[in-house]
C-alpha cells in the first residue's frame, strides 16, 4: 500500500492522519501535494499524525522535511505525531529529533499551537 | 562454510527494481534466520543503495540495468549492487547531519544506510559505474542487537 492521507480539522489545527508507506514515487508525491494544498490555502497549523505509517524512505523523511520548510516559510507550524518506533529510530539517525516537535498526545500536541 | 550466491540478477532501472531487491534481500535475511528487526534495517538498507543506483546512477535509463548479488557467507549477508551511471564518490557529498545541512531535503540515503549495515562501502568502479557493497551479520546467540557499522568508500573492484 502506498500512502492514505486523510485530514481533519480540529478548530483552526489541520490534522493529516497518514497510513501506509512514504516512499520515492507515488506515496511522497502525495505526501508533497497534500502539504502544498494546505499551504496554497492558508492553512498554517499543521499536525502530521504518523501513527498508521509502516515506512519512510530517506526520500519521504526529505518530503516532510520541505514540508516543515515550506509551512515555516508561510508563517506556520508543522509538528509530528504519534511515531512507530521505527520512525523514531529513523529521526535519532537523521538527527531531526532537534527540528521536528514531536508529541505523543494529540490533545497536547493540539494545545501546543500558538495563536 | 563455501559463500553461496543466492540472487545475480540484473535488474531494469526502475522503482519496481527497487521492491524486488529489497523483497529478495528481506526473504533471505528471513531464510537466514536473522531477527525481524535486523532483516527490516539490512532490507532499508539495500532499498536505499538501489534507489541511489536507479535514481542517481542510471537515472532511471531503459538502456542501463542495476546489477543485484546476494551472498551468503557464513553468518553474513552480502549485497552488492552496481550501476551503470558516472560513478559517485561519497567523499564529496555534504555532511547531512551537520546543522546547517539538516532541512536539505535530499542527501540522507547514505547516512542511513551506514546505520542499519555492519559493512558498508560504496564508490566508483571499472569500466564505469559504482558499486556498493552492503553487510548484515548475523547477531551471536544470546545477543539481542548487532555491533556498530562500519563506513567507508569502496576501495575499488568490481562483481
Amino acid at each position: 500500500m502506498s500512502v492514505k492521507l486523510n485530514t481533519r480539522q480540529i478548530g483552526d489545527v489541520t490534522v493529516i492522519d497518514a497510513a501506509g508507506r512514504i516512499t520515492l514515487g507515488e506515496g511522497s508525491t502525495a505526501f508533497r501535494e497534500a502539504i502544498k494544498d494546505l499551504v496554497a490555502k492558508g492553512q498554517k497549523k499543521i499536525l502530521l499524525n504518523l501513527a498508521e505509517i509502516s515506512y519512510i524512505d530517506s526520500s519521504g523523511i526529505g518530503e516532510m522535511v520541505s514540508g516543515f520548510t515550506s509551512v515555516s516559510n508561510a508563517g506556520g507550524q508543522l509538528k509530528l505525531l504519534n511515531l512507530t518506533k521505527r520512525v523514531q529510530d529513523l529521526l535519532q539517525i537523521t538527527k531531526l529529533y532537534t527540528v521536528f516537535e514531536v508529541f505523543d498526545d494529540e490533545a497536547v500536541a493540539l494545545s501546543s499551537f500558538q495563536g | 562454510m563455501p559463500d553461496l550466491v543466492i540472487v545475480d540478477e540484473s535488474l531494469e532501472s526502475t522503482l519496481d527494481s527497487v521492491d524486488q531487491a529489497e523483497v529478495r534481500v528481506t526473504q533471505a535475511a528471513e531464510s537466514m534466520g536473522f531477527p525481524e528487526e535486523d532483516t527490516f534495517r539490512f532490507g532499508y538498507a539495500v532499498r536505499e543503495a538501489m534507489v541511489n543506483a536507479v535514481v542517481h546512477g542510471n537515472r532511471y535509463s531503459a538502456n542501463k540495468h542495476v546489477r543485484l548479488l546476494v551472498i551468503r557467507q557464513g553468518p553474513a549477508l552480502e549485497v552488492r549492487i552496481a550501476d551503470q551511471g558516472d560513478g559517485f564518490r561519497p567523499d564529496q557529498q555534504c555532511d547531512p547531519l551537520a546543522e546547517e545541512n539538516l532541512l536539505n531535503q535530499s542527501g540522507r540515503g547514505l547516512t542511513l544506510i551506514r546505520a542499519f549495515t555492519d559493512e558498508f562501502q560504496v564508490g566508483p568502479t571499472e569500466p564505469r559505474g559504482t558499486l556498493a557493497r552492503l553487510v548484515k551479520r548475523l547477531p551471536p546467540a544470546g545477543s539481542s542487537d548487532t555491533s556498530a557499522p562500519v563506513g567507508g568508500e569502496f576501495p575499488g573492484g568490481s562483481l
